[in-house]
């Protein structure tokens, strides 16, 4: 019958070869990026260049709000509407503790994405408002000296990525190497 | 907004507008047989396709054996994915070891793929092996696009053929549309896409610990070569649970671009095969501005509710379920393109979306997924508004409505009306019914009128076989599966059908030549009748429903209150 014969070529076309072709194909080409862009700092992989972890020690820079908390599996939002009340609780707790934890003045406006969850629980960057935020703060427990502040400062705008190709998206830090670099200051 | 989000956004319609021409020529080559430049390079493997399955191309078939082939194509493709589902712990390919799904979420997954609404029910790094979502997700992705392509071949054959009962061959239709446009396109972007971080490979799950010493498991597989296809093919059903806002699904904000620009391509470019094809590129290009306006005014909105932000978090604009690297302009981009055109893909979470953003959302949607609207079903669509506009049109003149040379009769009238008012019906009595049983209402996660937005969107996403959803109803239960797979089966066939008895009507007629009398479809007084006939008819019937969840959410909360 034509309709199972169809059926049968189709899938072996575009359910096995295509697959298996654009897996030669990026393996030669891009292995790094096809197997996950793992970050490995001496022989030990420390995680995905692309996947956001939490940093809750006053040492690191603070990563968004996450629903999964992080956790990959499986990826996800808060799914909450703009009149949720638990949405309106969390986000006034999570202003204050950005306010005390950092120690920065009340009036200081907090970049949203610190507020608010992301969409896959999983956001790998925050604005380099956000990480200037908390330079003080991640200095501080370091006791760093002036000169090491200096560079932590540094070290954002040399990891801040700018709009893709001029325009496209958002300035950001990926927050995971920008803690990997802060470890490194000596 | 920046001067930045405003670059961004035109040069998206840019590129659109500029490459709907080229695109749509060379299908138009492709679909009628004509030389093309991919033939010396994969003419052989479309040789292979029917030396194997037996398929003639000069056998031509009429209306009903058109539509009996499509059938139980689509029928092998639903069991066959079922199946797999049910017995993935025993295959090859399983290195997370996820034992068979459910029956009834297999059953919902199945005819999810099947009929190019790509809901997902499921988390997919959770739930599926690397097998299933392959042989068994991939494939649906391409031939349930070509599926789409191929019906508006039939029907625009039936409304450029004269006197005959010969719509084409179905197998031919499908065979061509995956080997010269879904699959070269998919191969292109999908190794775009890994170069900038999408992952492509066969690997267990990476178990790593942190900088702070916590363990995280990383998930891994073939994700790109889907998610091209997922993209082209308006599917959006993702690898992973989080869509396009996964990183390792829609890494940069280039890869983000191309992967919005995907969602549109193909829509836009059948309007002028469609136009060329049925001998008038200006019809196909009336078309293409009618659904362009469309498009334009629900962004405008959507940006609007959007940036006005809420008083109720106190924060304009939110970031809640936006990811730092696309920001508020390209999550709102995405979410109208995506919904607009029958993808149903997301690079942010619509549920957290304004309540002027998420209405936009659902209005595309139910406007029956003709803003260009899904791989050929957005066409498709969108000439059953014609067929209805003209024979408005006809009634108010008093004269025997016609369309590109064929008379608008009692049956086109009949079957345009079946297939405006099937996916209506699903909706509105679906989330009727949900709204009121115990079983709809425990799936919610938020409460008022955003509660009851979650079941409108998920019952329009079936009808509409977009996929996207306010993703917080918790729908993988008994209840959800089944009313929402049944959603989807009535949003497909109860179109498809109606369409393919169209063309199998029209190309019977005679074409009557063009005089001064004709109501002219080509021009920008067409334009306004084809929009406001959209919007009165298509719009209107969920004007009260609307008014319970999305409307009335954004008032509430411009007074402060909270459920």
């Amino acid at each position: 019958m034509i309709a199972v014969r169809m059926f049968l070529i189709m899938t072996v076309i575009t359910g096995i070869l295509y697959p298996l072709l654009i897996t030669g194909v990026v393996q030669l080409t891009f292995p790094e990026k096809a197997n996950g862009s793992l970050v490995i700092v001496n022989n030990k992989t420390v995680g995905s260049r692309l996947i956001g972890q939490s940093f809750d020690t006053a040492i690191y820079f603070s990563s968004r709000p996450s629903a999964v908390s992080y956790n990959p599996l499986p990826s996800g939002g808060s799914n909450y509407g703009l009149t949720n009340v638990t949405l309106k609780k969390l986000v006034e707790e999570r202003k204050q503790k950005f306010l005390t934890f950092n120690q920065i003045a009340s009036k200081t406006v907090i970049p949203s994405e610190m507020l608010f969850a992301s969409a896959s629980g999983l956001d790998p960057h925050i604005s380099p408002e956000a990480a200037f935020l908390q330079v003080d703060r991640v200095a501080k427990s370091r006791h760093f000296s002036f000169n090491q502040k200096q560079k932590l400062r540094q070290l954002i705008v040399k990891l801040s990525e700018s709009p893709q190709y001029l325009c496209l998206g958002e300035e950001r830090v990926n927050v995971l190497l920008l803690n990997l670099e802060t470890d490194t200051i000596k | 907004m920046t001067i930045n989000d405003l670059i961004q956004v035109f040069l998206f319609f840019f590129l659109l507008i500029g490459i709907t021409p080229v695109l749509g020529n060379f299908m138009e080559r492709v679909f009628t047989g004509k030389k093309h430049f991919l033939q010396p390079v994969l003419g052989w493997l479309e040789k292979l396709i029917y030396s194997f399955t037996g398929v003639s191309q000069k056998d031509e078939s009429n209306w009903k054996s058109y539509t009996w082939g499509l059938v139980v194509f689509n029928f092998i493709g639903f069991s066959f994915v079922f199946l797999l589902q049910i017995i993935q712990q025993w295959l090859p390919f399983n290195p997370a070891r996820f034992p068979g799904v459910s029956w009834h979420s297999a059953f919902n997954t199945a005819v999810s793929f099947m009929t190019n609404t790509n809901w997902q029910g499921y988390a997919g790094e959770t739930t599926l092996s690397y097998l299933v979502q392959m042989t068994g997700l991939t494939v649906q992705n391409f031939v349930s696009a070509a599926t789409g392509i191929a019906v508006l071949l039939a029907l625009t054959r039936g409304i450029s053929r004269k006197t005959t009962d010969k719509l084409g061959n179905f197998w031919v239709d499908l065979t061509r549309s995956t080997i010269y446009i879904l699959l070269p396109l998919s191969i292109l972007l999908a190794v775009v896409l890994v170069g900038q971080g999408v992952i492509q490979n066969f690997k267990p799950y990476e178990t790593i610990h942190t900088l702070q010493g916590s363990e995280q498991i990383i998930p891994m597989g073939p994700a790109a070569s889907q998610i091209a296809i997922k993209q082209l093919g308006t599917n959006g059903g993702g690898f992973f649970n989080a869509n396009s806002a996964h990183p390792f699904e829609n890494p940069t904000p280039f890869s983000n671009f191309l992967e919005m620009l995907a969602i549109l391509l193909i829509p836009a470019a059948l309007t002028f095969t469609f136009g060329k094809m049925a001998g008038s590129v200006r019809h196909g290009w009336t078309l293409f501005t009618a659904m362009f306006i469309l498009l334009i005014a629900g962004l405008g909105i959507a940006l609007y509710g959007e940036y006005s932000g809420s008083t109720v978090v106190g924060h304009i604009p939110h970031m809640e379920g936006k990811e730092t690297r696309f920001g508020i302009t390209n999550s709102v981009l995405w979410a109208t393109a995506t919904t607009a055109a029958s993808n149903g893909s997301v690079n942010a979470m619509h549920e957290s979306l304004s309540p002027l953003a998420g209405m936009v959302a659902m209005i595309n949607i139910m406007l029956g997924e003709t803003i260009f609207g899904g791989v050929g079903t957005g066409l498709y669509g969108m000439v059953i508004y014609v067929i209805i506009t003209v024979f408005i049109a006809g009634l108010m003149v008093g004269r025997t409505p016609e369309y590109l040379g064929k008379k608008i009769q009692a049956f086109e009238v009949q079957m345009a009306l079946i297939a405006l008012l099937s996916p209506c019906l699903v909706i509105l009595l679906f989330t009727a019914f949900a709204s009121v049983s115990h079983a709809g209402l425990s799936g919610l996660n938020n409460a008022g009128p955003h509660g009851f937005s979650e079941m409108l969107y998920a019952f329009a996403s079936a009808a509409g076989n977009n996929g996207s959803a306010f993703a917080g109803l918790n729908a993988n239960t008994l209840f959800y599966n089944l009313t929402l797979g049944i959603g989807m089966l009535i949003g497909r066939f109860g179109v498809i059908v109606p369409v393919l008895a169209i063309a199998g009507s029209m190309a019977e007629k005679k074409i009557t030549p063009f005089s001064s009398g004709t109501f002219r479809t080509d021009n920008s007084l067409f334009i306004i009748l084809l929009i406001g006939v959209i919007l009165i008819i298509g719009g209107l019937d969920f004007f009260p429903a609307l008014s319970l969840g999305p409307v009335i959410e954004h008032l509430l909360m411009n007074s402060g209150i909270t459920f």
